[in-house]
């Protein structure tokens, strides 16, 4: 049973979003990096379970991203994992990282492919749904819960108003979300092994990137805060009603 | 040449999403001279030909019962089949779960360019950029879609699904090859009578300030009244005071409802990320301090438990209700 896991960086969420070259670059500067927390919290903690049950897993991590990645990729090896592989590419268009992650999963040929729900900077949720187009695979994308049974995986899905559970077999994609494991955190035994775990590096291949970021823009700022008296309740209910006109 | 439009239903009905996706859709085709088409695919109790009030002209229905449960390959191919078949160069889909989980599978079978989490309009007269949500709601990004097919997943509530006139779509049974399904649906479970987070209007929201899992009855019974769903902070969920699936901001659900009202929640960085897309944000808050004030239009400063109820007592004066 071989499982990859797809690992991808963003900013820390208490990060301040701005930008730079005329709005056409993410501000980077003294922004801290963390693993993408679906990909960490739900994608990897779910495959380190499943690894924990069968000790025959075997566990391998995948990030398509330039080398000042290293450090969050060898966070995600000291909460469990065999060894990463580093596709050595700097891309924001998500049918490139998807051909570089699909190319290492068809040479890998791994049962499971799992993927967080999205990445909370690009927030695509798209990568998984391309991985597995580009392997002819089965995907099921927002999963909430994922039980294995020989090769038979029994899968649930958020959907709008409620949950679907569905089967299928490995090899399968699978994006991650809240309901899939529990957060953990690095203990020092994980941190010491990370170091040792190998970490390839391997070049892209050639792929075609679809689309291209123009340039950002930030929200308008609010006007301001309309405050109500505490004890004039009827107030806010007469805004809502005739100002804001929504009930 | 046309715009395609996948309809996405459950059950047979007709989602919401996908009622903004038909007029987004139309919208645009009229923009750049195309024709407005849908796609649906299984069983449909709904009137499809009364769709044609969101602007569509004709709608490619596969009848297939096998189509009644997303399975994405199968669903990609019968759309790749019906984006030939008519030409399409331009397919818009909600970006729900379902159109989260077809369209970037479209995109690589087509090598289509795709914009997931389009938020607006695509500006057409300089290439083709479509603004897009990033940073889970506290940016946006202008994204070129460098291919000839363009696919593009609408947001939630972004583009008002307004019906007009009383125009009849065309019905047009379509065929198509149909795979084996290797997802095998086992059961659905549906939240009865509650309306789903994300296709909701009006949001009611409470966090750790209301202290206990016991007092949400005050805000369940405003959410009834305002025809609202409810929603938590994630610690709230962490707790299991509430369900995971009402957890909204960062890494929860992103919601952008008209009317988003919060209550004992601090609005930390992370909760607003999820829900500062909303039109109307109302903070009540006995903190005046609190952070999400700065994000709120109307806030109340008060003790969460004095001032509910009588909320409450005015919406039903509002409402007419005894
Ligand atoms: C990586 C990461 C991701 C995260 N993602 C999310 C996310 O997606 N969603 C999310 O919500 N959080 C998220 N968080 C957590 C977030 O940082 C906050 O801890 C959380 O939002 C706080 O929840 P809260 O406002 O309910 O509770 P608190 O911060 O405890 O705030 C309670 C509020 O209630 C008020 N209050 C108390 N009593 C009353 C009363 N009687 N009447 C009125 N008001 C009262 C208080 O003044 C206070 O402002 C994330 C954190 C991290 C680190
Ligand atoms: N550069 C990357 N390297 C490895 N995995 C990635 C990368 N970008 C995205 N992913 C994976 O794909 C998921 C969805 O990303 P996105 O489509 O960008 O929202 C993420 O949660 C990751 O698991």
């Amino acid at each position: 049973m071989k499982i990859l896991v797809c690992i991808s960086k963003s900013p820390d969420t208490t990060a301040k979003i701005a930008f730079t070259d005329n709005n056409t670059k993410f501000a980077t500067a003294g922004v801290q990096w963390i693993i993408n927390p679906y990909d960490e919290w739900y994608a990897l903690v779910r495959a380190i379970e499943l690894k924990e049950k069968d000790s025959s897993v075997v566990l391998h991590l995948v990030t398509v991203a330039g080398a000042d990645t290293e450090p969050v990729i060898r966070k995600a090896l000291a909460l469990g994992g065999d060894e990463a592989i580093r596709v050595n590419a700097d891309s924001q268009d998500s049918f490139y990282i998807a051909s570089q992650i699909a190319e290492i999963a068809r040479q890998g040929g791994y049962d499971l492919v799992f993927t967080g729900k999205e990445t909370i900077d690009y927030n695509g949720s798209s990568v998984g749904g391309m991985v597995a187009e580009l392997l002819s695979l089965p995907y099921v994308a927002q999963a909430t819960h994922f039980e294995l049974n020989g090769n038979t995986a029994t899968i649930t899905r958020e959907i709008e108003g409620g949950e679907e559970v569905c089967e299928a077999n490995t090899p399968v994609v699978v994006s991650c979300q809240k309901g899939m494991a529990e957060a953990r955190i690095p203990n020092m035994r994980g941190i010491m092994a990370a170091r040792t775990k190998p970490l390839k590096v391997v070049e892209p291949v050639a792929a075609d990137s679809l689309t291209s970021i123009v340039n950002f823009e930030l929200p308008p700022a609010k006007a301001g805060v309309k405050l109500i008296p505490a004890d004039d309740p009827g107030e806010l209910i007469r805004l809502l009603h005739e100002e804001a006109k929504v009930i | 040449m046309s715009v395609l439009i996948f309809i996405d239903q459950s059950e047979g009905h007709i989602k919401k999403a996908s009622l903004e996706a038909l007029c987004y859709g139309s919208k645009l085709a009229e923009q750049i001279g195309m024709q407005a088409e849908g796609i649906v695919l299984g069983s449909v109790q709904d009137d499809l030909p009364a769709l044609g009030q969101y602007g569509v002209k004709k709608i490619h229905h596969v009848s297939d019962p096998q189509l009644d449960h997303l399975d994405a390959q199968v669903f990609t191919n019968v759309i790749a089949q019906a984006v030939q078949a008519t030409g399409a160069k331009i397919i818009v889909f909600a970006n729900n779960a379902d159109g989260k989980t077809i369209a970037p599978r479209l995109s690589a079978r087509l090598k289509a360019a795709l914009v997931a989490g389009a938020i607006a309009l695509p500006d057409a007269a300089n290439g083709f950029v479509v603004k897009k949500s990033v940073f889970s709601g506290k940016a946006f990004a202008n994204i070129a879609l460098n291919t000839e097919i363009k696919i593009i997943a609408l947001n939630a509530n972004s583009f008002p699904a307004a019906a007009s006139g009383n125009a009849k779509a065309e019905i047009i049974p379509f065929k198509a090859t149909i795979d084996a399904t290797k997802v095998k649906v086992i059961s659905t479970n549906m939240v009865k009578g509650e309306v789903p987070l994300s296709e909701a209007e009006v949001v009611v929201s409470g966090g750790r300030g209301l202290k206990g899992p016991e007092n949400w009855g005050m805000i369940e019974e405003l959410a009834k009244l305002l025809g609202a769903a409810t929603a938590c902070s994630r610690p709230v969920a962490d707790t299991h005071w509430r369900p995971h699936h009402e957890h909204v901001g960062q890494t929860g659900l992103a919601i952008a409802p008209n009317l988003y009202i919060a209550i004992g929640i601090s609005g930390a960085i992370q909760h607003l990320a999820g829900v500062n897309r909303s039109k109307t944000i109302v903070v009540i808050n006995k903190d005046p301090e609190a952070p999400f004030f700065k994000a709120a239009d109307y806030g109340i400063v008060g003790d969460a438990f004095e001032v509910v109820p009588k909320i409450i007592e005015e919406v039903k004066k509002l409402k007419g209700v005894a």
